[in-house]
């Protein structure tokens, strides 16, 4: 009885190695912060894994993200240049530069949603910070952002189509709220899809009208104007900071506000400080949706073992 | 000696859907879900002392493998703490975490992994998990081609191979093919001479008292004794003659399903009570959920004190079914009863011909009492016949 009985902690133990505490009800950002760091090497494991999971049983393999954003260049690129005759120069680089922004958050949503389900057989069976899983899945699409953005470097060298100024100062930014947002949003439908399966169907939809208010495929300076008669329109379509992200990443990489012959220019007729300034506002926001995100993500993930 | 585990005051709290929503619609058309909170764990405090042996002991739904998960760091507890000293390994019920579009290998790696090893210290170990786990050939399958004997393998040699000081063990052991079962138990016990801690989930007693230092019983939720083994699981023998349910574990794909089962003596009449030399009728009713192949349905007897005394099956009573579909009754005739006193509890299985996939298994769920005549002394009951001829 004696042993088995609550006992204090023992003053003299020594302190052994990998002591681990149960996690508390509610998220230490700096504790949690300092385990996930720990963690790195898994979290590499996880990416790999998604990535030869993806592409198992398929000849052409990895080269697969390489062909897929290709393929849809060349598809865009027929429709708005070819048929729909846009006039834009280097319209590629235009499109190209959006979509690498884009690529990444639908693809990590995609996969996020599902993360915590489709890994069910690990979290129900061992001990790893839940949070790992939908980072991982933004770490995969970031996989394919690398890809793309090869694709990209080479049909700008091709193209000759370099802005070199500021404006590239306005990636890195871009990149930050990118990474920032999607694994904010990915906290969330992963954590919530464990109990609802309908979310990931429900993101794939949203994803699907969310590509439209974002302008990827057709100029920004194109809603531009319309949006400046009205003050609420225009606020209503900043809110949206996948809007924000893809305006910065397309003035950073594609640079040309207003190419000559291209009546009503092609980018939104913005400095580049006010888009620096709109990305950090963007960052402030989407590391405080982090956060609260995290908070969800780290309640619910108490019960995923029990759930799936 | 610092304990290995440290149990402070922990509960578990689990949401139970009266009808659970399982969809968006659902919870948005029925609005208002009837959910209700109940604790399957209260109040547990425990210390495990390092390199000790601690066995939890139950009946079902006692909470025996919560605690085994919530230790783990699966689950996370409602309330209390839990504070473990070293890295823990946990074999929890069919095979490790593996995903089935990986190769066993590709697996090997991403578990190992998560269990907190390197890819250098993976790739020292690597040989050895595939020799102990005797998948030279497949290891780079992808995992969703093997058995589930190759996978529960697999999934133990991992474990076993990570260096856990902590190792949890929730009634594998009764898995895989009997040589395999035998090297874990020979590996458990390596372990314990280590100086490693374990804790073991099971529901055999007699496992117990063979291989643990201390023992727990756990019934609804709380810890309701705790000592040596020995005591420990008399009490628990008691425990279950109380709630009138033998202490067995149910379970099973339900494929095939032990819709009934009865014993009966000669005369079809439920005597209660057997004599030695008589004869007992095992009836067993079944029923398919889906046509299985090659199905085979057998039973064992163990005596009061766990050890098993008989079994056999229909496949070696030359009985078969190629393509089981629909509901057969099987009989187990038992021409003559060797045994000649105390009770007797009966396992009754359903299972593949390999016995790697259970359909259904009741574990000592029914019971016979056998009482010896005066003429009767010993072990057992041999049918004598006595002749005697002039010389």
């Amino acid at each position: 009885m004696a042993i088995l009985a609550h006992a204090e902690p023992q003053p003299g133990a020594e302190p052994a190695l990998n002591v681990q505490t149960s996690e508390p009800p509610r998220l230490h950002v700096r504790a949690r912060a300092r385990e996930l760091w720990a963690d790195r090497e898994l979290l590499g494991n996880l990416v790999r894994k998604d990535i030869k999971v993806k592409y198992k049983s398929s000849i052409l393999g990895a080269a697969w993200s390489m062909l897929n954003p290709i393929l849809y260049l060349a598809v865009f690129a027929f429709v708005f240049s070819v048929v729909l005759k846009n006039n834009i120069p280097h319209f590629a680089v235009y499109l190209f530069s959006g979509l690498l922004a884009w690529n990444l958050y639908s693809t990590a949503l995609g996969l996020g949603a599902r993360s915590v389900v489709d890994n069910a057989s690990l979290v129900t069976k061992v001990y790893f910070p839940r949070e790992l899983l939908p980072i991982s899945s933004v770490g995969t699409a970031g996989v394919d952002l690398v890809l793309q953005a090869i694709v990209l470097l080479v049909f700008m060298i091709a193209l000759r189509a370099f802005v070199v100024g500021w404006n590239l100062l306005l990636l890195p930014l871009a990149l930050f709220d990118l990474v920032v947002f999607t694994c904010a949003l990915n906290m969330w439908v992963a954590s919530l899809n464990v109990r609802y399966r309908d979310v990931q169907y429900l993101v794939n939809i949203a994803l699907l009208l969310w590509f439209w208010v974002t302008p990827v495929v057709y100029p920004s300076a194109f809603v531009w104007k319309p949006l400046s008669r009205h003050f609420g329109f225009k606020l209503l379509y900043l809110a949206n900071p996948m809007a924000d992200v893809v305006l910065g990443m397309q003035r950073a990489l594609y640079g040309t506000v207003s190419p000559p012959g291209v009546k009503g220019g092609v980018l939104a007729p913005v400095s580049v400080g006010w888009l620096a300034l709109l990305l950090g506002a963007v960052a402030v926001g989407s590391t405080a949706l982090f956060f609260v995100a995290w908070r969800t993500f780290f309640r619910m993930s108490g019960d995923f073992a029990e759930e799936l | 000696m610092a304990a290995a585990i440290t149990v402070e005051g922990v509960g578990k709290q689990f949401r139970r859907y009266r009808e659970r929503p399982t969809s968006l619609k659902e919870r948005v058309i029925r609005f208002r879900v009837h959910e209700e909170r109940f604790w399957a764990l209260q109040g547990i405090s425990l210390d495990v002392p390092e390199g000790q042996t601690l066995g939890l002991l139950g009946p079902n739904g006692s909470g025996k493998t919560t605690l085994l998960k919530l230790i783990a760091g699966i689950l996370r507890p409602t309330e209390g703490r839990i504070t473990t000293r070293g890295r823990i390994a946990a074999l929890l019920a069919l095979g490790a975490g593996f995903h089935q579009e990986l190769t066993g290998r590709e697996n090997v790696y991403l578990n190992a992994s998560v269990l907190g090893l390197s890819r250098s210290q993976i790739d020292s170990r690597f040989g050895d998990i595939v020799e102990f786990a005797e998948l030279q050939d497949f290891i780079d399958t992808q995992v969703k081609f093997y058995s589930s004997g190759m996978y529960v393998r697999l999934g133990f040699a991992v474990a076993v191979h990570v260096d856990p000081a902590i190792l949890l063990v929730d009634e594998v052991l009764a898995v895989g093919d009997i040589a395999f079962q035998r090297k874990c138990l020979d590996r458990v016990e390596e372990f314990q001479r280590d100086g490693r801690t374990i804790v073991l989930v099971t529901h055999a007693p007699d496992q117990v008292v063979r291989t643990c230092h201390r023992a727990v019983i756990l019934s609804k939720g709380h810890v309701v004794n705790e000592g040596s083994p020995h005591d420990v699981v008399r009490d628990f023998r008691m425990l279950m003659a109380r709630e009138d349910v033998a202490y067995g574990w149910s379970g099973g794909t339900k494929e095939i399903e032990i819709v009934s089962a009865a014993i009966y003596g000669r005369d079809g009449a439920t005597p209660g009570i057997f004599f030695p030399g008589q004869e007992l009728t095992l009836q067993v009713d079944l029923k398919a959920n889906t046509p299985v192949e090659d199905p085979v349905v057998s039973f064992a007897i163990h005596d009061d004190q766990n050890r098993f005394a008989f079994g056999t099956n229909s496949d070696w009573r030359k009985v078969r079914w190629p393509r089981f579909e629909g509901k057969h009754r099987v009989e187990f005739v038992l021409k003559s009863l060797p045994f000649v006193d105390g009770r007797y509890y009966v396992t009754l299985g359903v299972h593949s011909r390999d016995s790697k996939r259970v359909y259904h298994l009741q574990e000592q769920r029914y019971t016979f009492d056998m009482v010896r005549g005066e003429e009767n002394p010993g072990m057992v009951y041999i049918p004598v016949e006595c002749r005697t001829e002039p010389l």
